[in-house]
């Protein structure tokens, strides 16, 4: 659990994080969102000291951050950025090793770890391990970040636009392991994003920067539901709300017991997909409802287009 | 002499990569060249006979040609190693955040530093310090810093910012971010700095026989001063091929610390 | 970055200016050079010389006033004041500088010692250098544009030359030997531009062509720039001795070309050596410079149906003007210094007087050498890289 209070950071004349207190839970991912240069980056940065506030406390699971030696604290904690910060000049192994390294650990339970997150993240040791982070692709040396940061097993994760550099596909992928990533180890990531599609696919508890505030902090349902008066007002206010809305919902939020209209020969609809992609393809198919499937093929009634449309507009 | 920095900043001329086999062949044939001209010099009497006038010796016979050479070695050696020293640490310092102020002055330095001809620092120095060595070696020492400075800023000020950011976001300290993370990365351009600072100062050390200290140098002044064309190219060949020689091999061991620093 | 900024934005605003840490480098040389010799003075131009202080190498209120005005100055340069500021006081001392040093012989020198020689020394030296940081310092801070750069620098030549023409200098003893060599120096002047200038013409002539000709076929330049390296990598007297030697045979054997001035000694060695140290920044930077060009602006001409050679005149040489005024800028301020050794050869230049005073132990026939070489040199790289950062502003 994370808890800042009152953090401010200044820089000469400019006042990039102005006295911002939010709450992270153990166990959630916070995304946060703004404009560039809204002091995004500084807040995280000031979780793991890269970054001293100028005010106000941090807290991680109860201890006060500033108590703990700066590089300590963040042997503690996974950081992944933009353009990765691999070491270029050496191995991949390397790489994710360092952190380990620094901690003294031995050897064998060094490269059993390296081996083991290697896997965990789709890169075959034998072929990979040796490489230097520029003989991988874009999405590889993310990968390779990611399993740095978390090499050390820590309990948080800071993440600064990580999927900033990879291109739309490789990104969309990047993110649903992330997601998956979190549950398996149900860690605490912090992560900021300029992209609100972004923070609401991937965030638990969303917070809204502008101009080094905080403008609002709230699950991502409400931030559509209920945004705050002006510049979230704002930035929620686009045309594709409604479907950014049926993203948050999954089939079984929205099926009843009835029996589905159309003939045996239709494709039954996954429960655990979204609302967003049911909506595709009850659009495609041209029908008014479908049947559903639970995991693993059990029957679970259907699901109605006009029960999809009730979940689009705007909540009471 | 000559060529100070400058050289530094043409574009495009990199340490040569991969070797063919007829680079090696040439590498090889011009290292033996030189080695035959030096240990036996007479081999060649007969060519040079050509282009020494009637009756002047054709091959350099007043001192040990070895001995020039190894004397002018380790000038430049012993000169580019101080101005190593120098320059690296001044490099360094003026990266850190403490000297960032520092950092704007000392470049405009080094690129008005590379106007001065190393012909006038030498002659220069030597009311200051006497005639020989000395002169020399300020002149060499002070020339030598200007690429290598010139680089090591370069290459600190090169690493990546994201690189630097992972290591402290890491935690690694700052000893070990320098030494494991940033000298590492800047070494093949402050390589290819000292590279650039031996070659001018083989040159220099060459000129350095005006002021008579020991080197090459002086086979090519006896030839201009008794107007012996057969020492000129002699000792010409011999200082050319060495610069050639030495610039090509600290070549070769920067390509390989760029390879190694993932920079390929 | 760290928790300082923050402080320092807390920090009240003092009337006070801070304290600037690069300004002491020139407050303690300029305090330094106060303590060394100022002047030395020889009875005769070959006797030993001694050193004379600050106070000592000036009439007394000169040396009180000037002295105070040097240390205020540097004192102004350990304080936060505006980079033009700066430069201005750092000007303003080597004003004062080059006024008071030309009283130096009058106060050392006795009117009945007409041999008597008063040359600059160390305190001379380390003085031009304080104030020379300072005002380095002040303009790389002002970060001029071109323009007023180029002014600023047409402003100091002036003065200079102003300087000389006044005869306020006259005493001292490198002015006697300019004096002494009057009509060589100017014979040695042009010869050193003609010899600079000249080797960069004909490698313009041969460079860009070829540049372009790289540019276009990657084998040719793959054989070209290579050996471009190896000729840049020949120490200038062994390219010099290397040259003379053909050309004497070449001399030897076609009589016509010795009637012309080509021969073993001389120019025409010196030339040909400078001309291939000048090619390689000329032809790698125009190679490098056309590579640089964006496609789509190659694209749109094309596809404004401009045919090659009018698409490399009006777009890809202006574009890539910057980096081979860059080319330029290296050659010429390399070629300026390297025609000093040429004097070696015969080939004249202002290093003859280097080497003249070298042979002679005169430090000040050295100087009238090497002061000139340093200042056209000086003048070239700001010219050039003016010029370069001009192209790259300003639309072409
Ligand atoms: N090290 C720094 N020095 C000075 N200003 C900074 C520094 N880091 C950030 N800032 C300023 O603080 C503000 C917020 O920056 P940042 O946190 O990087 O924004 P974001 O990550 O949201 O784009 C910006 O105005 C930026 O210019
Ligand atoms: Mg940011």
């Amino acid at each position: 659990m994370i808890e800042i209070e009152g953090v401010s950071r200044r820089f000469g004349d400019t006042l990039a994080v102005d006295d911002v207190s939010l709450r992270v839970e153990a166990g959630t991912v916070t995304a946060l969102v703004g404009a560039s240069g809204s002091g995004k980056s500084t807040l995280l940065r000031m979780i793991n000291r890269l970054i001293e506030p100028s005010a106000g406390t941090v807290r991680i699971d109860g201890r006060d951050a500033a108590s703990v030696p700066g590089e300590a604290l963040r042997r503690g904690i996974g950081y992944v950025i933009q353009g990765y910060g691999l070491f270029p000049h050496w191995t991949v192994s390397r790489n994710v090793a360092t952190v380990p390294a620094l901690l003294g650990w031995d050897r064998a339970r060094i490269a059993r770890r390296v081996d083991e997150l290697l896997r965990l993240f789709d890169l075959d040791p034998d072929v990979y391990a040796a490489k230097l982070p520029h003989e991988l692709s874009g999405g590889q040396q993310q990968r390779v970040g990611v399993a740095r940061a978390l090499a050390a097993e820590p309990k948080l994760l800071l993440m600064d636009e990580p999927f900033g550099a990879l291109d739309p596909l490789i990104r969309a992928k990047a993110q649903d392991d992330l997601v998956a990533l979190q549950r398996r180890l149900g860690i605490t990531v912090v992560l900021v994003t300029h992209d609100m599609e972004e923070a609401i696919r991937l965030g638990h508890r969303i917070g809204v920067m502008e101009r080094g505030r905080l403008l609002q902090y709230a699950p991502p349902a409400e931030l559509l539901a209920r945004p705050a008066p002006g510049y979230v007002e704002r930035l929620m206010g686009g045309a594709d709300r409604p479907f950014q809305l049926l993203s948050l919902l999954t089939v079984a939020d929205a099926r009843d017991d009835g029996p589905a209209d159309v003939g045996a020969d239709v494709a039954p609809v996954p429960e655990t997909l979204d609302l967003r992609d049911a909506l595709g393809l009850l659009l495609w198919r041209g029908v008014d409802s479908l049947p559903v499937v639970a995991a693993d093929g059990a029957p679970r009634g259907r699901l109605t287009l006009s029960a999809v449309l009730r979940r689009a507009g705007r909540p009471a | 002499m000559s060529r100070s920095g400058e050289t530094l900043r043409v574009a495009g001329t990199r340490a040569v990569r991969r070797a063919s086999p007829a680079a090696i062949a040439g590498r090889l044939c011009a290292a033996a060249l030189l080695l035959l001209l030096v240990l036996a010099p007479r081999l060649f009497a007969p060519a040079f006979r050509l282009l020494a006038e009637d009756g002047a010796p054709a091959i350099y016979d007043q001192g040990s040609l070895l001995q020039l050479t190894l004397d002018h070695v380790a000038l430049v050696a012993g000169s580019t190693a101080a101005s190593a020293i120098v320059a690296v640490v001044l490099g360094v310092l003026v990266t850190r955040p403490s000297g960032r102020d520092f950092l704007p002055l000392s470049r405009t330095l080094v690129n008005v530093g590379q106007v001065f001809p190393p012909v006038a620092v030498l002659a220069v120095a030597v009311p200051l310090v006497g005639f020989g060595l000395e002169p020399t070696l300020i002149a060499l020492v002070l020339y030598g810093l200007l690429p290598i400075f010139e680089n090591t800023v370069a290459g600190l000020d090169g690493v990546p910012a994201a690189v630097m950011d992972a290591a402290r976001g890491m935690g690694l300290d700052p000893r070990r971010r320098f030494l494991s993370v940033e000298l590492p990365l800047a070494m093949p351009l402050i390589l290819a700095g000292i590279r650039l600072s031996a070659v001018i100062n083989i040159g220099t050390a060459t000129i350095g026989s005006t002021v008579a200290a020991k080197g090459l140098g002086e086979v090519i002044l006896a030839g201009l001063g008794t107007g012996n064309t057969a020492f000129i190219l002699q000792g010409g060949i011999i200082v050319g091929l060495l610069a050639v020689l030495v610039y090509d091999a600290l070549g070769l061991l920067e390509a390989r610390l760029a390879a190694r620093a993932g920079r390929a | 970055m760290t928790a300082s900024g923050a402080a320092a934005g807390r920090v009240p605003r003092a009337r006070f200016p801070g304290f600037d840490r690069v300004g002491v480098v020139p407050a303690a040389l300029a305090a330094l050079a106060l303590a060394l010799p100022l002047v030395t003075f020889k009875p005769n131009r070959i006797a030993a010389g001694r050193g004379v202080a600050f106070w000592a190498a000036l009439p007394p209120a000169a040396a009180a006033a000037g002295g105070l005005l040097l240390l205020l100055i540097g004192l102004a340069a350990c304080l936060r004041v505006a980079p033009a500021s700066r430069l201005g006081l750092a000007l303003v001392a080597l004003a004062a500088l080059a006024g008071l040093v030309g009283l130096a012989p009058g106060a050392v020198a006795l009117p009945g010692m007409p041999y008597a020689r008063v040359s600059f020394a160390a305190g001379f030296w380390t003085l031009l250098l304080a104030f020379g940081i300072m005002a380095a310092d002040g303009s790389a801070r002002l970060a001029l544009r071109p323009g007023p750069r180029v002014l600023l620098l047409g402003a100091v030549l002036l003065a200079l030359a102003g300087l000389f023409a006044s005869g306020w200098w006259n005493g001292l003893s490198i002015l006697k030997e300019y004096a002494a060599h009057r009509d060589g120096f100017w014979a040695e002047a042009v010869t050193h531009g003609g010899l600079a200038f000249g080797s960069l013409f004909a490698a313009l002539l041969v460079g860009l062509p070829l540049g372009v000709a790289c540019a276009r076929m990657p084998r040719l330049r793959g054989a070209a720039l290579p050996a471009l390296n190896v000729i840049q990598t020949i120490p200038s007297i062994a390219m010099y001795g290397l040259m003379m030697v053909p050309l004497g045979l070449l001399a030897g054997a076609v009589p016509f070309l010795g009637a012309l001035g080509i021969r073993g000694i001389g120019a025409a060695p010196a030339g040909l050596a400078l001309f291939l140290y000048a090619l390689l920044p000329v032809v790698a930077n125009t190679a490098v410079g056309l590579d640089g060009v964006p496609r789509d602006a190659v694209e749109a001409a094309r596809g404004m149906g401009m045919g090659g050679a009018r698409r490399l005149r009006a777009v890809e040489l202006p574009l890539a003007a910057p980096v081979i005024l860059t080319g330029v800028r290296i050659v010429l301020v390399q070629n300026i210094g390297l025609v000093t050794v040429a004097a070696l050869i015969g080939g004249g230049g202002f290093g003859t007087f280097v080497f003249q005073g070298t042979s002679q132990a005169a430090i000040d026939l050295v100087l009238l050498g090497a002061v000139p070489t340093v200042v056209l040199a000086f003048t070239a790289a700001v010219l050039l890289d003016a010029a370069a950062e001009a192209a790259g502003r300003t639309p072409a």
